[in-house]
């Protein structure tokens, strides 16, 4: 029933002596939106960026589905099914919204870049790509942006944009890092719709700092302080949690 | 913010006219100029490979090669080392495997240098050329400082039959021409293909091409071979043209040359980088040609006047000649999105 599609065991990544992110284990779940929050400096960043190959990982093994994926690369992680969306906007700025999302389309077709029979074809004609495009960016409600240059859209559409790139490769497994980081209320409601729309189907990280959100679309939460996890649980457990609310709630709030 | 800017990639029917008219006045050329012309804009258009050859690098993928020179040279010297003292050779397997033989340097030293970015890989592309040029540079075997002739032209022949002969001025001069446009047509293909967009991809944002799972070594190292083998063919058609190969057509000079073509022209459309090529080698010709005031040669001093003239290229029209025509074809019709020019 409740699908497993990543573990991490104990993962550990040390920047000398700091130990940055100490023995973290979690598994995201198809179907669910698995929360990590934390005081800033916690390791979430760090987390993401473990899970998703960007940072090599000191000790401990990720696992898609059934794969091992420890040590590998950022792109091979992600044509495994992995997609991640970034804290600080990583979009194509002077592309349109369609090319910055037809582009991450293209990363699911075969790529051989040495092919010079490839080289001849026209991107736009892959029908793949064309429907994966469309779709991502429907579903992230930016039909109406999509001849606008990413640089000059707002900071909100930038990070649906953020989010619509991660859909188009179709992943199963979604990491998504602070996607309402800078939002105005609207924008925020807007992208939290937008979540709880592409939660089925997928397992989904959430790292976020805005708690009104976090308990709104968490399935599961993960607490973390200074790189270790203090608590996980469903959203009423944490809740409850006293060694939570010391470390973290009764602080900012 | 020079982060949003985009290349010109796609030609406003102003630019496209003038570039149809440019090709119309190439066709034209040697029914009206004189030979020494003729052989002059046959350099041009032979630059002009060069140039786009480049521009794949430098303008679509964001990798400034300053050793493309190299590759140029490496082919030109294929030809010198096919062609025997005694006889013609055959353009249809010379010219072959010439290209092959640029490329194939291209893909070994591509394949340690594509690993770097930025500064590094310009000064790693650079060593690498210096290594090249100093092996034939020093080798007396391989021609040493003094370089090679080419005693024949290549032939080009069907069974007994003479299709064109190189030997010939105003033939070289439409074979060259043939291979620009052929070249062009090419690149420009290339650069909607699945292959370009993904290059582009690597200019504007490497990081995140990989993070959508994008091989971005494999494309990178594609794009140094081909354009290193494009730069072969330009450096063939050189040895043909002037018969003779030294190890400078490798130097750091020629590569750097290249770059400023690319820049005058404008970058990652390939058009540019022809119309760089032409504005380059005739500044070149103007500005050596310039006579004495008084006690100073000012032909002399040429490097100080094309610095000069590049200078206020990039401060002023940073999108090259090609982007000051499209500003002056679309005059009202400029809209907000990148305001250059």
């Amino acid at each position: 029933m409740s699908e497993i599609l990543l573990t991490a065991k104990n993962l550990t990544k040390r920047f000398g002596g700091l130990a940055a992110v100490d023995k973290v284990s979690l598994e995201l779940v198809r179907d669910t939106i698995h929360a990590v929050i934390g005081p800033n400096g916690a390791g979430k960043s760090t987390l993401t960026n473990l899970l998703s190959g960007d940072l090599p990982v000191t000790s401990g093994r990720i696992q898609i589905g059934a794969q091992d994926v420890t040590g590998w690369r950022p792109e091979q992680i992600a044509r495994q099914g992995l997609g991640r969306s970034y804290q600080k906007t990583n979009i194509f700025l002077p592309f349109s919204v369609w090319d910055n999302v037809f582009l991450a389309a293209q990363a699911r077709d075969p790529q051989q870049p040495w092919n010079p029979l490839r080289w001849m074809r026209r991107a736009a004609n892959s029908a793949g790509a064309r429907r994966r495009c469309s779709a991502a960016i429907e579903l992230a409600g930016l039909q109406d942006r999509r001849d606008a240059i990413a640089a000059t859209i707002s900071h909100g559409e930038q990070r649906q944009l953020e989010v619509a790139m991660t859909l188009a490769t179709e992943p199963q497994v979604l990491l998504l890092d602070e996607p309402l980081a800078g939002m105005g209320v609207a924008e925020a409601e807007r992208m939290v719709a937008l979540l709880l729309r592409i939660k089925k189907d997928h397992a989904m990280l959430l790292v976020e700092h805005d708690m009104d959100a976090v308990f709104t679309l968490a399935d599961a939460l993960t607490v973390m302080v200074n790189g270790q996890v203090i608590a996980t649980g469903t959203p009423a457990q944490i809740r409850a949690d006293a060694n939570v609310q010391a470390a973290y709630l009764g602080e900012e709030h | 913010m020079s982060a949003t800017k985009s290349h010109l990639e796609v030609f406003p029917a102003g630019v496209k006219l003038v570039l149809w008219l440019g090709l119309l006045a190439l066709l034209a050329f040697p029914f009206v100029g004189t030979e020494f012309y003729t052989q002059m804009v046959t350099r041009m258009m032979i630059m002009a490979i060069f140039a786009m050859s480049l521009d794949l690098l430098q303008g679509v993928t964001g990798l400034v090669s300053l050793g493309h020179a190299a590759y140029f040279g490496l082919a030109g010297y294929a030809l010198a080392f096919l062609t025997p003292q005694s006889e013609a050779v055959s353009l249809w397997w010379t010219l072959p495997l010439s290209v092959l033989a640029a490329g194939a340097a291209a893909l070994v030293i591509g394949f340690f240098v594509v690993r770097t970015h930025g500064i590094y890989f310009i000064m790693v592309t650079m060593a690498f050329a210096q290594m090249v040029y100093y092996v034939f540079f020093d080798n007396r075997a391989l021609g040493g400082s003094d370089g090679l002739y080419i005693y024949f032209k290549p032939t080009a022949q069907v069974g007994s039959l003479t299709l064109f002969a190189l030997d010939d001025k105003v033939t070289m001069y439409y074979f060259t021409l043939a291979m620009v446009l052929l070249v062009y047509l090419f690149l420009r293909r290339l650069l909607w293909s699945p292959f370009g967009r993904a290059l582009a991809g690597i200019r504007v944002n490497e990081h995140r091409m990989r993070a959508m799972g994008f091989a971005t070594f494999g494309y990178k190292l594609s794009a140094f071979t081909l354009a290193g083998a494009l730069a072969g063919l330009a450096g063939y058609l050189w040895g043909v043209q002037t018969e003779y190969i030294n190890p400078d057509l490798m130097g750091f000079h020629t590569s750097a040359h290249a770059i400023m073509m690319v820049i005058l022209g404008g970058m990652g459309n390939f058009a540019g980088a022809i119309v760089g090529a032409f504005t380059f080698e005739y500044l070149l010709h103007v500005f050596k040609d310039l006579p004495y005031v008084g006690e100073v040669h000012l032909g002399k001093h040429w490097q100080l006047w094309m610095g000069s003239f590049i200078v206020l290229v990039v401060l002023f029209a940073p999108r090259g000649v090609l982007g000051v025509v499209q500003a002056l074809t679309t005059r009202g019709a400029r809209q907000q999105k990148d305001g250059d020019v």
